[in-house]
């Protein structure tokens, strides 16, 4: 039997980039806040710190920060007439776990989406035509735009200290930075990163082809930066341990540098680790959440009452959480009707791999997780799609996040998969090689979606989310175009051989693609398309908002951190100034 | 300066001073401990990935760097026993995009595996008497798949051994693969350095200083600021 524990007034399931701020952001405004996070407490001292953090063995190949498979996983399949089957290991996407949640082993890329990818549907329809879109895409405006968006972007920006150029200030084009961004309301907090060597050579060839090139926005930091919660990050020292480990030179931005530390301070917020939120419990009627149940370490039932829940974990359990809370109508592929779990989209990620003369040292270890150079040629719809036969597109750029062996040991094509003929490649081409990334889009198709597992159970006995997925026609189109730009700037790059490795079906968990799962719980405008209304509340139980990436209508060809930070302040906003005057709906139907 | 490269002011360590094939013999009679593998599996694992990642006349292979302990140790540890997998059935086989679905730790793997390949072969020649280029052979038809080996298709059982081999060829030393750090040398990973900040903008460097694994004294070069406060509880 739970036992019933003092109400408060608000809960986050998750302690989060999002469970963070929020947490932070409400308990400063007078409420009483309790954070639940599965995952253990940790801090960058004394938890991150050299030399342990520095080992790839542990943290990048048995995922040591990730959340623990034995307890929790996904189950997979390509379509519907399979049967899923659990990711028994994590190798495809890695979900994180513990205080600070993924942005503790994130790379640091912030990159904003496109003023259309907000009204995306409206605007390709107006301007290619309404029968442009392939029917199978479910492709939706998500109900704000990024005029409203802007000062939460700018917010969450200036909270991380992002390193970069600005390339649109109120829509003034500004040199060296990204021509074809939506406007911004400032330069970025601090300037860009140093340019290491794969960026410049990268740079160079895509200037010789009339591109774009601008440093990649990072929040692995160019200089010390004392954010508006007077907490300071340092500067980033190109250490090469960013992506799947924690940083130890308080330079990458994390809830721990930016912004628990002060949530922490206030008496109003109270943390609680190794907590399982089993699920959201509501009222008779069903349109009130009356708090959360969860179970701690050692087994214990407990009941949280609270007035606002607020459901800030990763995107898969965000929408894991709903279905195993009765909250919403799931969605039904065979009908399209029901919306949690409609609208699942990934990210279609290719690669094209230069390889160098021996005399051309790469150096790929001196890297930060988001050091590097990029082009916006070719993403979203910065280009004409009227001569294509799809809509998105992808960031092209050398971004190489330290050259950790275990992982990265390229060779050229031809090269023995084994044996001497691999060795002696490998030791030829490690230190010669530069991958460029083509960092996708990825489209909400009708056959794609999530729901309940019926076979397999977590720890504690509940279902598992089940991912039903595979690349839609489009997303293979379009990752067939980028992907050949990206190998003609690699011939540009002076490299002796160039392979690329366009992105094909089916999608496999077996390779290590992105993290990036976005949807199932998404916003909009239309009850029977999405889950949330614009502000991020549920449509169905209005004391309940659901912050995260589970919340975009599609995925953009971008990193999605900021545009998650940007409606975390969105939906904070509307939480303080609409719902807390006036709990109930904020948008009616 | 308080950080960067300048803080490992030992002498470079010489490419010469590494153990080369022909010192390898050196390296290898500093002989493991096995705590998992018996005699007749260590024998296979040792022949196995001597031709996988073999020596050459510059750099020691697998087998010299150590891979045998690093797998032996894997198996006997948590990995071993199957920490961070998951573990409920049913047990279906799946798709190729569904990923390791077998009931087997990685333990239990290694051993069924390896019992039913030296029990195929006992009659006959064992792996590790064979030519080289026989155990070539007979590793490419484990990697084409086909072969039952107790319940592992031998070419999952393959992609695991090989896996594991790569891993403790370039892991850090610390796990007992990657002897003296020879798989680092020998493509020039200088290891876990805390900073680059000072070097970075000097494009295409070469860099001359011997690696550093996590097992080496290094404090006082790697804290960026251990002077700042933690705040969690």
């Amino acid at each position: 039997m739970a036992e019933r524990l003092r109400p408060v007034n608000v809960v986050t399931v998750g302690v989060g980039m999002t469970g963070a701020i929020m947490g932070k952001e409400l308990a400063a405004a007078g409420l009483k806040v309790v954070g639940i996070e599965r995952g253990p407490g940790r801090d960058t001292v004394p938890d991150f710190q050299s030399p342990a953090i520095h080992d790839e063995l542990r943290f990048a190949i048995r995922k040591a920060l990730m959340q623990d498979n034995v307890k929790e996983t996904v189950t997979v399949r390509n379509s519907s007439d399979q049967t899923a089957l659990p990711m028994r290991r994590w190798i495809g996407f890695l979900p994180g776990t513990g205080v600070g949640g993924a942005l503790v082993h994130w790379n640091g890329q912030t990159y904003r989406f496109q003023p259309a990818d907000f009204v995306y549907k409206t605007h390709l329809e107006q301007r290619y035509g309404k029968s442009f879109i392939d029917p199978e895409l479910t492709v939706q405006d998500w109900g704000v735009t990024y005029g409203e968006l802007e000062p939460h972007y700018d917010r969450f920006e200036y909270l991380c200290g992002t390193s970069g150029k600005a390339g649109n200030i109120k829509g003034q084009i500004q040199r060296g930075g990204n021509p074809f961004e939506g406007p911004r309301s400032r330069e970025y907090p601090t300037p860009p990163m140093k340019e290491p060597y794969y960026g410049a050579l990268f740079r160079k060839g895509a200037e010789s082809l009339g591109y774009h090139p601008f440093p990649q926005p990072a929040s692995t930091l160019s200089q010390p930066y004392t954010n508006p919660e007077g907490l300071t990050l340092q500067q980033c020292v190109f250490c090469g341990f960013c992506e799947r480990f924690a940083c130890e030179h308080f330079a990458k931005a994390s809830p721990q540098t930016i912004v628990l530390p002060a949530a922490l301070k206030n008496t109003n917020y109270e943390l609680r680790t190794n907590c399982q939120v089993l699920r959201v419990n509501l009222d008779s009627t069903g349109k009130t959440a009356t708090g959360v149940t969860y179970v701690d370490a050692a087994g214990r039932e407990f009941e949280q009452p609270a007035d606002i829940v607020l459901i800030t974990a990763y995107a898969f359990n965000n929408v894991r959480l709903l279905l195993n809370s009765g909250i919403g109508k799931p969605y039904d592929p065979s009908t399209g009707e029901g919306a949690v779990g409609r609208n699942y989209a990934y990210q279609t990620v290719s690669a094209s791999t230069v390889f160098y003369d021996a005399d051309v040292n790469i150096n790929p270890f001196m890297a930060s997780g988001s050091s590097g150079t990029v082009i916006d040629d070719f993403s979203g719809d910065n280009f004409d799609h009227g001569p294509h036969k799809f809509i998105g597109g992808a960031y092209v750029g050398a971004i190489m996040t330290g050259g950790r062996p275990i992982e990265f040991h390229p060779t050229p094509p031809g090269t023995p998969a084994w044996g001497l003929g691999w060795k002696q490649a490998v030791a030829r081409h490690y230190n010669h090689t530069v991958v460029l990334t083509v960092h996708g889009s990825s489209h909400p198709a009708r056959h794609n979606y999530l729901d309940l597992d019926p076979t397999y159970k977590d720890a504690w006995g509940l279902p598992l989310l089940r991912m039903t997925f595979d690349f839609p026609d489009n997303d293979i189109r379009m990752s067939s175009y980028v992907t050949d730009k990206a190998t003609e700037i690699g011939r540009a790059m002076g490299g002796k051989t160039v392979a690329s490795a366009p992105r094909r079906r089916p999608y496999t968990t077996t390779a290590y693609q992105t993290t990036h799962n976005t949807g199932g719980a998404v916003m909009g405008n239309d009850p029977k398309t999405s889950v949330l209304n614009r502000y991020l509340q549920c449509w169905d139980v209005s004391n309940v908002f659901v912050v995260g990436a589970s919340a975009f209508a599609h995925n953009a060809s971008y990193n999605p951190t900021n545009t998650v930070g940007a409606l975390t302040f969105w939906a904070l906003d509307a939480i303080k100034n609409q719902y807390l005057k006036s709990p109930g709906p904020l948008v009616h139907t | 300066m308080p950080i960067g490269l300048a803080a490992n002011d030992a002498p470079a360590q010489e490419r010469p001073s590494v153990p080369t094939a022909a010192g390898s013999s050196a390296v290898a009679a500093q002989v493991a401990t096995y705590l998992f593998l018996n005699a007749e599996e260590a024998a296979f694992i040792e022949a196995a990935v001597a031709r996988l990642i073999p020596a050459d006349d510059r750099w020691p292979g697998a087998l010299e760097a150590g891979v045998p302990n690093y797998i032996d140790k894997q198996l006997n540890g948590a990995w071993g026993a199957g920490e961070r997998l998951y573990r409920s059935g049913p047990w279906q086989t799946g798709t190729p995009s569904q990923g390791y679905q077998l009931p087997f730790t990685p333990a239990e793997f290694f051993r069924t595996a390896i019992s039913a390949i030296n029990a195929e072969l006992r009659a006959k020649t064992p792996f590790a008497k064979m030519t080289a280029a026989e155990q070539d052979t007979y590793l490419h038809s484990l990697e084409a798949g086909g072969k039952d080996l107790g319940g592992v298709p031998s070419n999952i059982f393959f992609s695991e051994l090989w896996e594991s081999t790569v891993e403790g060829f370039f892991s850090d030393p610390v796990y007992g693969g990657n002897r003296a750090m020879v798989a680092w040398r020998m493509i020039g990973f200088p290891g876990a350095y805390a900073s680059y900040y000072d070097i970075v903008h000097q494009h295409g460097i070469s860099v001359d200083r011997g690696p550093v694994s996590l097992a080496e004294d290094v404090h006082g070069h790697v804290h960026m600021n251990p002077a700042i406060p933690a705040h969690l509880p």
